[in-house]
C-alpha cells in the first residue's frame, strides 16, 4: 500500500520538479514557489494529508536562493510523511501562506518569520511570536551575529 | 465519683529573684540578623529544568525548612527571597525585574543554578547572561543542576550573610 502511494505521489504531484526521494520515511519534493498553493490542496484534497506538521526554513548563505522552505505534512490515512522544499531568493523572501488551508499554519509560520524572515503571503499576522517587539533581524540567519543581544531591559553595569 | 480537686501552685512573690534570666545584652543587629536569617520567605522564580532541584531540595529528603526557607510565597510582596531558578531569557527579563521590585525591603537574591548565574552554556539572541545583569544577586549557586547539596550550602552562606549585615530598621543608619 506504501508502495502504491509513493508511485501515485510521485507520478501525479508535480513531475516537473523532477523525481522525489525517499528520506527516513518520507517523502520529499521540490517545487518552485508558485507550485507549492496547488500541490498542498492537492495533497489535502486527493491524498488526505490533513495534518500540517511545521514549517521551517533553511538558511543556504551561498545560494542564489538562499533560503529553503520546508513544510512537514502527515496524514491520517497514508502510512508516509510529506516534505516540501521550496527555495526563494534572500531579494524577495516569499512563499504562500497555508493559513487558508490548515488553521496551525498561521501560528507557524509567524515563528518561520521570526526566526528566518520569510514573508508569507495571506498570512496578516505575522506579529513576533517567540521574539519581541522591537526585535530587530532574524536570529537564525546564518549572518546574524552569535554573541549579539537585544536586551529589553538596560544592563546594570 | 470524687470531686476533681484542682492543684493550687503559689505564685511566686513578685519581685523576687530566683535566679533565671531577666535581661541580657547583644547587639541591635545582630538580633535582627538572627530573626531575619531564620525566616527567610523564597519567592521561586521558576523557568526551566533546575525547577526539579528545586522541588528535589525542598521536599522532606532534604528539606529547606531546616533553615528557616521553606514556605513559598507567592506574591513578590511577602517575601524577602528572590530564588531565580532556571534560564532566564530576554523576554523574560522584565518579568524578573518587576518581580524583583515588587518584593519589600529587606530582600535577597539566589540566582539557582549556573543559567541565573551567568547564562550557562546559552550565548545567543535569547538567553540573558546572568540575571545580575538586570538586578543584584547575593549568592550564586552554579551547577547544572545544582546538587541539594550545594544549595543548602548557599542558604548557609546567604544566612551568614544576612547574620553579618547592617540591618538600619529605626532609621537610615539604624
Amino acid at each position: 500500500m506504501a508502495t502504491d502511494l509513493l508511485e501515485s505521489l510521485q507520478q501525479q504531484i508535480v513531475p516537473a520538479a523532477g523525481a522525489a526521494t525517499l528520506s527516513h520515511g518520507c517523502l520529499v519534493f521540490s517545487l518552485a514557489p508558485e507550485e507549492l498553493m496547488p500541490t498542498v490542496r492537492r495533497l489535502k484534497e486527493e491524498f488526505g494529508y490533513d495534518l500540517f506538521l511545521d514549517v521551517t526554513a533553511v538558511d543556504w548563505p551561498a545560494d542564489a536562493l538562499r533560503f529553503e522552505v520546508v513544510h512537514h505534512f502527515a496524514s491520517s490515512r497514508q502510512p508516509l510523511r510529506v516534505r516540501l522544499k521550496t527555495r526563494v531568493a534572500a531579494a524577495d523572501p516569499s512563499v504562500d501562506s497555508l493559513a487558508k488551508l490548515y488553521g496551525s499554519a498561521a501560528f507557524m509560520e509567524r515563528e518561520c518569520h521570526d526566526m528566518y524572515g520569510i514573508a508569507f503571503r495571506g498570512n496578516h499576522d505575522l506579529r513576533p511570536i517567540l521574539l519581541y517587539e522591537g526585535f530587530t533581524g532574524h536570529p537564525l540567519r546564518k549572518d546574524y551575529p552569535k554573541g549579539r543581544e537585544q536586551p529589553l531591559v538596560p544592563y546594570r553595569n | 465519683m470524687a470531686a476533681r480537686t484542682v492543684p493550687i501552685v503559689p505564685a511566686a512573690p513578685t519581685g523576687a529573684k530566683d535566679g533565671a534570666f531577666e535581661y541580657l545584652t547583644t547587639r541591635k543587629d545582630e538580633l535582627v540578623g538572627w530573626a531575619r536569617k531564620f525566616s527567610l520567605f523564597p519567592y521561586p522564580f521558576v523557568t526551566a529544568c533546575c525547577a526539579m532541584e528545586f522541588m528535589a531540595v525542598s521536599a522532606s529528603p532534604y528539606d529547606t525548612d531546616r533553615f528557616g526557607a521553606a514556605l513559598p510565597r507567592f506574591s513578590p510582596r511577602q517575601a524577602d527571597l528572590l530564588m531565580v531558578v532556571g534560564t532566564v531569557t530576554h523576554k523574560q527579563a522584565p518579568v524578573l525585574l518587576k518581580v524583583y521590585e515588587q518584593m519589600c525591603e529587606p530582600k535577597w537574591v539566589m540566582a539557582f543554578g549556573v543559567c541565573a548565574s551567568s547564562g550557562g552554556f546559552y550565548q545567543n539572541y535569547a538567553a540573558l547572561p546572568g540575571i545580575d545583569r538586570i538586578i543584584p544577586v547575593d549568592v550564586y549557586i552554579p551547577g547544572c543542576p545544582p546538587r541539594p547539596e550545594m544549595v543548602i550550602d548557599g542558604i548557609m552562606q546567604l544566612q551568614d550573610k544576612i547574620a553579618r549585615a547592617q540591618h538600619p530598621i529605626l532609621t537610615r543608619t539604624f
